[in-house]
């Protein structure tokens, strides 16, 4: 046995050696940045004094902490209602057979599989204000032009239709094998009993898909708390930080300037990683009791 | 109209708002610079043109190169490090092996800006900053836990009477993985070594930070640098953003189960 377990973490060994070196030691790096005042010139020579907290208490005073984290929050939530409910909509209407519902469900796989800054330099300017396509719509409908990415009032949401736009793929594909591990016979019983199809989704698929939307749901929060391309390369966070998310702020103090502030920019990361665990933990938890069940 | 038929309808009347995104991608990329701001915009390349095209020829083929050698090197580190790993996991099974296994969820579950930060530190100080494998391992810090976990999953289900028996004939550990688990399960190492590579490909947090002033670029930053510098002309940029597209689209053409088990494999268990 003890030879096994030896053999066992023989092969184990690469991956614990990687995972020291290239998450261990960059997560203590980060911790580390977060405690010192650095300068360009002490990040690469060193010797940058420890300042404790300072650099929290500093994100903490900034204005632009309450902004960045209540986008965060309504970008995450926002995203999520609408990705999850549309996903589950269009779950329900895929699990009947239909010709080309296979290949129809596999296209929707697409803009989950696109790399993000395709789909977002495509919405960046579909939300164009003179020349985009969605402005032109409106004007179809005899509506007034919006400046989508432009205006502070429509910045965020802007954001937010192109991460929903993202997230569907996933919610549909995890929903729909969910409802397809539940029992046909579930469905004609529920039908011999006179149930209507919304009584019948409504007390029956609904209820015994809650582990499944739970797992969804809580992955889809760990995925979007950590979206930062999208929301960079459509607004950078603008204008004037009416789209600024606890990532994009991060990325901002980091790299954003010719003058990085690598102290505070870790120390936001470290709230925003603070943040993902909290939601990373409550997952294992639901996995695990459902492990049990 | 039976009942069939008439979902179907439906279901690619759906599909068409779904990718109406990606036929705009497409459309751009054909219309000529000339044209772009017309109001309303053709919804058709009524004149196209494929200049844009040319250009991405032109000026972004040393960016495709790159990100394809970061990608192909991105998929060899991620197996490397995580089929041993599974197999022990999933077979071998050895004591205190799940704090590891925890260790790997909660791993997937960082920001890759933090994981950046971190790495962007560390670079700097062993100067490694903009080197094609400085930026392989730190794409590979997306893929590992994920390709860990799913190879795991999938060696579980070859059966333990198929190991005993290369041991009874004979077979060490090593060569238990070699011939018998690692041939096994080659649709998980097929899916993992797929997903690392479009994360690779598809990587711009990790280009932005540690590469950008690299002698070798991948196209994520090809990209993002033709938004900011020709900010009018996007017919060139939907170009480059449809090549881009390929790969993507040619593995959901051709591996479009070993996707969708991705996707849902450790959201749903059976």
């Amino acid at each position: 046995m003890a030879r096994r377990t030896l053999v066992g973490w023989a092969f184990l060994a690469p991956l614990v050696a990687y995972l020291l070196l290239c998450y261990g030691y960059p997560l203590l790096t980060t911790i580390d940045l977060s405690v010192r005042d650095y300068t360009v010139r002490t990040f690469v020579h060193g010797g940058a004094p420890v300042v404790g907290l300072a650099n929290y208490t500093a994100v903490f005073a900034d204005p632009v902490f309450r902004t960045a984290l209540l986008n965060t929050l309504v970008f995450t939530a926002a995203s999520l209602v609408f990705q999850y409910t549309t996903g589950l909509a269009l779950a329900v209407f895929f699990s009947r057979h239909f010709r080309l519902s296979a290949t129809l469900r596999a296209l929707f796989l697409v803009p989950w599989l696109l790399p993000l800054i395709v789909s977002a330099s495509t919405w960046a300017w579909m939300f164009n204000s003179e020349a985009g396509v969605v402005n032109a719509a409106l004007a179809w409908f005899g509506l007034d032009a919006v400046h989508w990415l432009t205006s502070p009032d429509w910045a965020l949401v802007s954001v937010i239709a192109a991460n929903v736009w993202i997230g569907i793929p996933f919610n549909l594909v995890v929903l729909y094998s969910g409802l397809r591990n539940i029992p046909a016979e579930v469905h004609e019983a529920s039908a011999l009993d006179g149930a209507s199809a919304w009584q019948s989704f409504r007390h029956v698929t609904f209820p015994m898909l809650r582990p499944v939307s739970a797992v969804t749901l809580l992955l889809g929060l760990v995925y979007t708390l950590k979206v930062f391309d999208l929301v960079w390369i459509m607004t950078r966070g603008g204008p004037g930080g009416a789209s600024t998310t606890l990532a994009t702020w991060s990325y901002e103090l980091g790299f954003g300037s010719m003058l990085p502030r690598f102290g505070p920019s870790a120390a936001v990361g470290n709230v925003l990683i603070l943040l993902a665990v909290v939601a990373g933990l409550v997952y294992v938890r639901v996995q695990r009791h459902q492990e049990a069940s | 109209m039976t009942r069939s038929s008439w979902r179907t309808a439906v279901g690619v009347l759906l599909t068409g708002v779904m990718l109406f995104p990606v036929y705009w991608m497409v459309n751009v990329s054909l219309t000529p610079p000339g044209e772009l701001r017309k109001s309303p915009p053709d919804l058709v390349p009524t004149n196209p043109t494929f200049d844009g095209y040319a250009r991405v020829l032109d000026e972004q083929l040393p960016y495709f190169g790159t990100s394809l050698l970061v990608a192909l090197g991105t998929v060899a580190l991620t197996l490397a490090l995580a089929a041993p790993a599974a197999y022990s996991l999933a077979k071998l099974r050895p004591r205190g092996r799940r704090p590891l296994t925890f260790v790997l969820l909660v791993a997937q579950m960082i920001p890759g800006i933090i994981m950046a930060l971190g790495l962007y530190g560390i670079y700097v100080e062993l100067g490694i900053t903009n080197t094609v494998w400085g930026l392989v391992f730190a794409d590979s810090t997306i893929a590992v836990p994920f390709a860990v976990l799913i190879l795991t999953s999938f060696m579980s289900s070859v059966p333990d009477e198929v190991v005993q028996a290369a041991r009874i004939d004979g077979a060490g550990a090593w060569r238990t993985f070699r011939s018998v688990v690692l041939p096994a399960s080659r649709n998980g190492v097929v899916t993992a070594g797929l997903f690392a590579f479009l994360w690779a490909w598809s990587d711009f947090v990790f280009a932005a930070t540690l590469d950008s002033g690299g002698s070798m670029q991948p196209l994520t930053l090809g990209i993002y640098r033709y938004i900011g510098n020709n900010n009018q002309e996007w017919n060139a940029i939907m170009a480059t953003a449809v090549v881009a597209s390929v790969p993507a689209t040619a593995l959901l053409v051709l591996a479009q189960r070993f996707v969708a088990a991705g996707i849902t494999s450790g959201a749903v268990k059976d």
